[in-house]
């Protein structure tokens, strides 16, 4: 066996699962990655955590109904977004009270709906790929949807990303140059909930959130102006699905016949590229430095 | 006087939080150049009347004019360590933050930016994270963001609080020149008047949310405050300092005061 296959099992790139899934992945990450910068900013990671829990309610309808689990994340990651929004809670306890309350509730409605699941269709399968991701068994057909939902989620961040910055910096600054920062604040959750959308879809609902904080986190480690951030974090998002693809596709050599979840290798990366990233960051302990 | 000419007046301003007025009809007006303190402790006012002038909290009677742009720094601004952005990041989104889309490179933006992060002294540390730099240097970097567009009038809320004598001297220096070689007027929060008298062509004095306002010799003076504070207050003027003091045990004091005792100055 030469060491390109020891890397690229035969078959990789022939493979149109492989293909399809390094196609959504890619997105998936990349528009998690950049709105997680934002949402790592502004102190929002619980929330984001909860929208991709709560996703997961959707995930267990569109199982339910037999439409793509991709309409159900996204119908109700909005819902929920939405939802959080109109609480409008400013004090950031409160917020993360409701927060945990809706995510309480979201969470429940789903072990309802995956009961059902099983029951109805007996596809004990449904659980498995609503919380934790079935990015080979994803259709061509979603690719474009998928696409769509991302080039949304791109176009809104390009529009907005002066405004969020500043809000993201300091609300009282914002608002004092006539940035309208609740709105702002708004279309961030809903940025956020297309992006946990996108990321369900490829590692799960529940695992999305890492996709969404862990390449944000870590960036924002390293880089010290925004732009950078941003596009080391979208740089991270891909290293690590891809990554967690390829190792996923090749694991199937290791124990014959049976492949290990691409989610756990997609997560185990992420948690690298984190451990990685604030020892290379590692700035000096003195940071509050003499008057100059 | 001539109302054309004032940068600000504020007249017969009243706002109230629900339960609570907090400030009741006050007047003053602010003309080109000034420099005018707003003084008053903890409670008193002072960031609820900088946020009605700013239109950010509505006055329950009473009306702002404004001639022409209006700078703010807000109170205490923690930014994050991890904040990803260089001082000269955040002066340039002094310019442009409230924009829509993605900001295009721009040699005018740039040469703005440069300009103010000079004006400020803030060259130094332009290219470094705003979260690593000491409490003075980021007043210099919220000060440069607010003055980026060249505001008529420039609001500070409290921005002396919690630095070291010497970044407080740099600081009102200064304000002081953006005052006297460009006429911005100034209104800068405090709880301590002291560090402000050697600039301060104006006092705003906050109590009991009435405001005494004019010079600050004529406003700072016992039979003023006492009738201000609905009490006795002694004003002491020692060694180039003011102090005002209550009359009463030291914890019903409504302070505006210097809360440290004074030093006797050595004599060599
Ligand atoms: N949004 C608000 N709602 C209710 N009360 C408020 C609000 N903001 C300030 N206050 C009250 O108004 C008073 C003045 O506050 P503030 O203007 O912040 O004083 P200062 O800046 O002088 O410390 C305080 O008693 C404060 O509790
Ligand atoms: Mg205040």
């Amino acid at each position: 066996m030469s060491f390109f296959n020891l890397i690229f099992a035969p078959g990789f790139f022939a493979s149109a699962p492989v293909q399809t899934a390094l196609v959504i992945g890619s997105a998936a990450a990349i528009v998690s990655a950049l709105i997680g910068v934002f949402t790592v900013l502004r102190g929002q990671s619980f929330a984001g955590h909860a929208l991709s829990d709560i996703s997961s309610a959707g995930g267990s309808v569109a199982f339910l109904l037999g439409i793509s689990a991709l309409w159900g994340f996204l119908g109700v990651a909005v819902l929920a977004a939405g939802a959080l929004e109109l609480a409008g809670l400013r004090r950031s306890k409160e917020r993360d009270l409701v927060t945990g309350i809706v995510l309480g509730a979201g969470l429940g409605l789903t072990a309802l709906l995956l009961h059902l699941d099983i029951g109805t269709r007996s596809s004990g399968g449904a659980a498995i790929s609503v919380m934790f991701g079935s990015i080979f068994a994803v259709p061509a057909s979603m690719i474009v949807p998928m696409l769509g939902v991302s080039g949304l989620a791109v176009l809104m961040m390009g529009l907005i990303y002066r405004p969020l910055l500043l809000t993201s910096l300091d609300p009282n600054l914002a608002s004092a140059q006539g940035v309208r920062v609740s709105s702002i604040g708004l279309l961030h959750l809903l940025i956020l909930s297309l992006a946990v959308t996108l990321s369900a879809m490829t590692i799960g609902a529940i695992l999305s959130t890492a996709l969404l904080i862990g390449p944000a986190a870590a960036a924002v480690q390293i880089a010290h102006r925004p732009g950078r951030a941003l596009l080391l974090a979208g740089l991270f998002g891909l290293i690590a699905t891809w990554g967690g693809v390829l190792l996923a596709y090749d694991s199937y050599t290791w124990t014959p016949g049976q492949a290990w979840p691409v989610s756990f290798f997609i997560t185990s990366l992420v948690s690298l590229i984190y451990v990685a990233a604030r020892l290379w960051a590692k700035r000096p302990v003195a940071r509050r430095t003499a008057e100059a | 006087m001539s109302t054309l000419t004032e940068t600000l007046n504020v007249s017969a301003l009243s706002v109230a939080f629900p339960g609570r007025q907090v400030l009741k009809d006050v007047s003053f007006s602010l003309m080109p150049g000034e420099v005018c303190g707003l003084i008053g402790s903890n409670g008193s006012g002072k960031t609820t009347l900088l946020r009605t002038i700013l239109g950010l909290q509505a006055a329950t009677s009473g009306a702002v004019h404004l001639n022409g742009a209006v700078g703010y720094v807000p109170q205490k601004i923690a930014f994050d360590m991890d904040m990803p952005l260089r001082a000269r990041d955040v002066v340039g989104l002094g310019l442009d933050g409230n924009r829509f889309g993605l900001p295009l490179p721009s040699l005018g933006k740039r040469r703005k930016v440069e300009a103010m992060l000079r004006a400020v002294g803030a060259e130094a540390f332009a290219d470094q994270r705003v979260g690593d730099l000491s409490g003075g240097q980021q007043q210099r970097v919220l000060i440069a963001h607010a003055m980026i567009r060249r505001p008529r009038l420039l609001l500070l809320d409290e921005p002396l609080a919690n630095l070291d004598v010497r970044a407080v001297a740099d600081i009102v220096g200064l304000l002081h020149r953006f005052a006297r070689d460009e006429g911005v007027t100034v209104l800068v929060s405090a709880h301590d008047m002291n560090p402000l008298l050697g600039v301060m062509d104006r006092i705003v004095y906050l109590a009991q949310g009435r405001a005494a306002t004019g010079k600050t010799e004529e406003v700072v003076r016992t039979e003023v405050l006492s009738r201000l504070y609905g009490h006795h207050i002694d004003v002491i003027r020692v060694h180039g300092r003011v102090l005002v003091i209550a009359a009463g045990a030291a914890d019903e004091i409504p302070i505006a005061i210097e809360k440290h005792p004074v030093h006797v100055c050595e004599i060599p």
